[in-house]
């Protein structure tokens, strides 16, 4: 047992989830309770998809235990097919089914349904999101992947991309164009996009581009035991590596062809004087071992950051990590332990984090800016705009996204000769991020209260305003009562300056001087939209 | 408010369903109550799953160390059971001693917990004599396979009912966890009206437990409660029945209820309502426009869809098509069937896919479901409310009439504006 607060990786049948969804023409059978839907919403909402994901949950109660859950299992299965016909089902069961060992794979194939039924065994008491993908994807491959003459032309699989990734739509765009660029065809692109029969013809590529390490290393192993395949070790994330992938690729697909340099602004950018204030910035990196690895070599040698901490959550890549480390003279934080990440960085105080969103949540409580290089997602992870972190124009997206939260270079200049000034105290944030205004100033600096001392319940309002401070009261304005001023407290800090403001306009034009409770709520009605 | 000519949809015919939900289990309760009660910690005895749960739903995590945490079984826990229950010994001691703020500790029950059959009263029984006197340990249970989303908390505070003191005093109880804006509001109402002692569960400080008796009076403020009223009316304490304090309507009918049961002559009930009705139905008339002659689909999840079907199509003039609940308590829920208009059909329990096909076929203006269903209907063309924002906004009595009313018009309006830019082709 072990006590959790946030964790990285979501349970092994998330994972599952990520292949089916990223997939078309596949369904997923989840043997599982009421609840454990809560997993479409990541794909929905974090995501952003218009439809549901490919899965079914059976949906077990307690009163089900007693009687037929395998029953249940077998119906849902069979309703599952006839209602979406999809051409491969995938079975397996959550946490909780797996206690109750209904052998979801003998079930759905006793149905004996005219289409592929794969068995998943993803251990939940053992593993977690990123191995349930991997293991998904390889049993799908196993299964569907059949031996096949190559193509004609020179041509290659991308594997790894999955719904609900950091960034995989546009980093599979991007690498193609880059693989096109040197007359290389992509085969198939699995699982993200493919379906249950692309799959099939998986074998027809000369070799495999392996971009996720995390979800399709083993199907990669695969391929090369079952058809031959070579795939590439390199993960082309920042320039140096994008070169190395590149020239990798050139080997197996045995072309001198490489893509026009004409796009990448990267190198310049960081040569450039205006950069020069970027030199020896004490970064911390934190997030799924391929994303860490790179981030760090980007750091180090592209942008001339000093890497002083490296780490990651993924036990089962964590090998690759602790090398890395190794080469910055650093130990590797593997753990999947949060508050254990929030202590390396406090003591560490980096001037950067280069980090997952639990990182960017832990750099807001300890004032440490924080661009995000890796999953766990949140929905800023899926920009509408084009923004790959591999090739090219993903060298171009990383300096832009981790020089961005930082403070840029004279206005530091001006930090450090003003301290005292009241609007650069170590809380404020870069002066081009007006959402990151002081919230918390501490005592010593926070500006006088506008209205004067005499009106009794003014003052503690005017400090409070936070970033939308109210405008200085005019000799004559509305004073707030003490309950009044503790309602408004009640309301959240990012509009309690609209209803301050409004209320104020709203006694002013009643000739109010006194606001009381009822002041506040009479112009809540008022301005009710 | 009754009579033969308005019973409204008490005696409806309900269309029982049985199938996937697409629902919330109980655990997700723990969002809300762990900020209600400041002194309480809610343990989870369960899987990763249940972790990532509480983080998925809880959005985002905004806070450095929450009050509540997964104790999350591993594969040597499974194996005996003897040692699960050590194990939680040592992590709540471990959790003690690292909060020593925590007066109140809830284990709580999830699938796989209740799978194994670990018996989490024993711990807590253990547990508390081994903490005592500083802090109780109680538990429940917000397992999937016994609760949805809502009854979690009703899971939670009906656990709590049998430790609350005895008293006889005559006092009126307030049942369900509010936005401590709102309670402070209704609490004004109740002060003004010259009702008290009132007294609160939950409480946000455990020093500050209600007591209960057979001269307790209980009022409901949330409709998922089935459970606590019945652990309440078993220590004797009499349960008032009313509509719930939705819009200017369901507020009034809650207050008069309970001004009712404690005398309140109508001069003083008027002079104290009389100007909050007023801004409350100012509030809802700025909305009504967008929302008279909508027609309105919910389907089930916070069991608040029948009130709030009531208030919609009273006060806003929607017009319900289906009115989904994931469990129709008719006791508790009577009034406001009362007085919710007949014409839609009432589903208790889902089977998703079937009742997509339902919503497909009525098409109706504004469809309230949950996270997961919410963008494929906007991508088929539906405008759609997240059910999730009524259970985590200030909605309840008169000043938040106008906001409960903005939540639906909110997406009608914006669907308005945006209509020339949509393209529908959302993210595959």
């Amino acid at each position: 047992m072990k006590l959790t607060v946030w964790t990285y990786e979501g349970p092994p049948h998330v994972g599952a989830m990520r292949v089916a969804t990223g997939m078309r023409g596949l369904h997923y059978v989840l043997h599982a309770p009421q609840g454990d839907t809560y997993a479409d919403l990541l794909f929905t909402m974090i995501e952003r998809r218009g439809q549901r994901p490919p899965v079914s949950y059976t949906t077990f109660q307690a009163r089900d235990l007693g009687a037929d859950t395998a029953q249940l299992f077998r119906t849902t299965v069979q309703d599952a097919y006839d209602r979406f016909r999809p051409e491969a089902i995938i079975v397996g069961a959550s946490c909780t089914a797996e206690l109750i060992q209904d052998d979801p794979g003998g079930l759905a194939g006793a149905l004996g349904l005219p289409v592929p039924v794969i068995a998943l065994d993803l251990p939940s008491y053992q593993r977690r999101e990123n191995f349930g993908a991997d293991e998904t994807f390889l049993q799908l491959v196993r299964h569907l992947a059949r031996p096949i003459a190559r193509t004609p032309h020179v041509s290659c699989n991308l594997l790894g991309p999955t719904a609900l990734g950091f960034r995989h739509r546009d980093d599979v765009a991007e690498v193609t164009a880059l693989l096109g660029e040197m007359g290389i065809a992509v085969n198939v692109t699995a699982p993200m996009g493919a379906r249950p029969a692309d799959l099939a013809r998986i074998g027809a590529a000369h070799f495999n581009v392996l971009l996720y390490p995390e979800t399709a290393e083993s199907a990669a192993r695969h391929c090369e035991r079952a058809f031959g395949q070579p795939w590439t070790r390199t993960v082309p994330i920042g320039v140096g590596a994008t070169r190395g992938f590149l020239d990798e690729v050139g080997t197996l697909a045995g072309t001198d062809r490489r893509p026009g340099e004409g796009r990448l602004r990267q190198p310049w950018w960081a040569a450039s004087v205006d950069s020069t204030y970027l030199t020896g910035k004490r970064v911390f990196v934190f997030g799924d071992a391929t994303h860490a690895v790179a981030a760090a070599r980007i750091a180090a040698a592209e942008i001339g950051f000093e890497v002083v901490g490296l780490g990651g959550y993924n036990r089962e890549q964590a090998r690759a990590l602790r090398a890395a480390a190794k080469g910055y003279g650093l130990e590797a934080l593997i753990t999947d332990d949060y508050l254990e990440v929030e202590a390396a960085i406090a003591a560490l105080q980096p001037e950067l984090i280069l980090g997952t969103q639990m990182e960017r949540h832990i750099g807001k409580r300890l004032g440490i800016p924080c661009a995000v290089i890796s999953a766990p997602v949140h929905v800023q992870d899926f920009p509408a705009r084009f923004s790959p972190q591999m090739g090219y124009e993903g060298a171009n997206v990383i300096f832009d996204t981790w020089v961005h939260p930082l403070v840029m270079g004279l206005e530091e200049h001006l930090l450090h000769m003003f301290r005292e000034d009241f609007e650069f105290h170590d809380a404020a944030g870069a002066s081009h991020h007006g959402g990151h205004a002081p919230r918390h100033l501490p005592a010593a600096v926070r500006p006088e209260p506008a209205a004067g001392p005499g009106a009794e319940a003014a003052p503690a309002a005017a400090a409070e305003g936070g970033s939308m401070p109210p405008e200085a009261a005019p000799a004559g304005a509305a004073v707030w009562l003490s309950e009044a001023e503790s309602e408004l407290r009640k309301i959240p800090f990012f509009v309690r300056g609209k209803a301050r403001r409004n209320t104020e306009a709203f006694a002013a034009t009643r000739g109010i001087t006194a606001i009381g409770i009822d002041t506040l709520y009479e112009a809540k009605a008022h301005y009710a939209r | 408010m009754t009579g033969a000519a308005a019973r409204g949809c008490r005696d409806l015919p309900v269309l029982r369903e049985r199938g996937q939900r697409e629902v919330f289990c109980g655990l997700t309760g723990i969002i809300w109550l762990h900020r209600k009660m400041q002194d309480a910690f809610f343990l989870v005895v369960g899987s990763r799953t249940c972790a990532h749960l509480l983080q998925s739903a809880a959005g985002v995590m905004i806070f450095a160390e929450p009050r509540f945490g997964t104790a999350i079984l591993e594969e040597k826990d499974l194996a005996g059971l003897a040692d699960a229950q050590a194990e939680l010994d040592r992590e709540v001691a471990r959790l003690l001693t690292r909060r020593p703020d925590i007066r109140h500790l809830f284990l709580v029950g999830s699938c796989p917990s209740e799978v194994i059959k670990l018996d989490l009263a024993k711990a807590a029984e253990r547990l508390s004599a081994a903490h005592a006197p500083h802090v109780r340990v109680l538990n429940y249970s917000g397992s999937g396979i016994e609760t949805t989303f809502t009854q979690g908390e009703d899971a939670c505070l009906a656990a709590m009912v049998p430790v609350l003191p005895a008293t006889s005093a005559r006092e009126l109880l307030l049942v369900g966890a509010l936005p401590d804006v709102v309670e402070d509001q209704a609490l004004a109402l109740l002060a003004a009206l010259g009702i008290g002692p009132v007294r609160v569960l939950p409480a946000r400080r455990s020093a500050d437990l209600p007591a209960v008796g057979p001269n307790t009076l209980c009022v409901l403020t949330q409709p998922f409660l089935g459970d606590t009223r019945a652990a309440l009316m078993r220590r004797g304490a009499p349960m008032l029945a009313a509509p719930f304090p939705f819009g200017e309507e369901g507020t009034t009918l809650w207050l008069r209820a309970v001004a009712a049961a404690f005398g309140v002559p109508e001069a003083r009930f008027t002079a104290v309502t009389d100007a909050p009705r007023a801004r409350a139905r100012t509030a809802v008339a700025a909305h009504r426009a967008t929302l008279e002659g909508r027609r309105l689909f919910l389907f089930p999840d916070s069991q608040l869809e029948i009130p709030l079907a009531r208030f919609l199509a009273r006060e806003c003039g929607m017009r319900p098509v289906e009115v989904g609940t994931p469990y129709l308590h008719r006791d508790i829920l009577g009034p406001d069937l009362d007085l919710l208009p007949p014409g839609p059909v009432l589903s208790e329990g889902q089977d998703v896919d079937r009742q997509l096909e339902r919503v497909r076929a009525a098409r109706p203006d504004l469809t309230v479901c949950g996270l997961g269903l919410a963008n494929p209907l906007e991508a088929e063309g539906l405008a759609t409310k997240w059910a999730i924002e009524l259970v985590f906004t200030p909605v309840h009595f008169y000043e938040q009439a106008g906001d409960l009313a903005g939540l639906f018009s909110r997406p009608l309006r914006r669907r308005a504006l945006l209509r020339p830019t949509i393209g529908l082709e959302a993210a595959e």
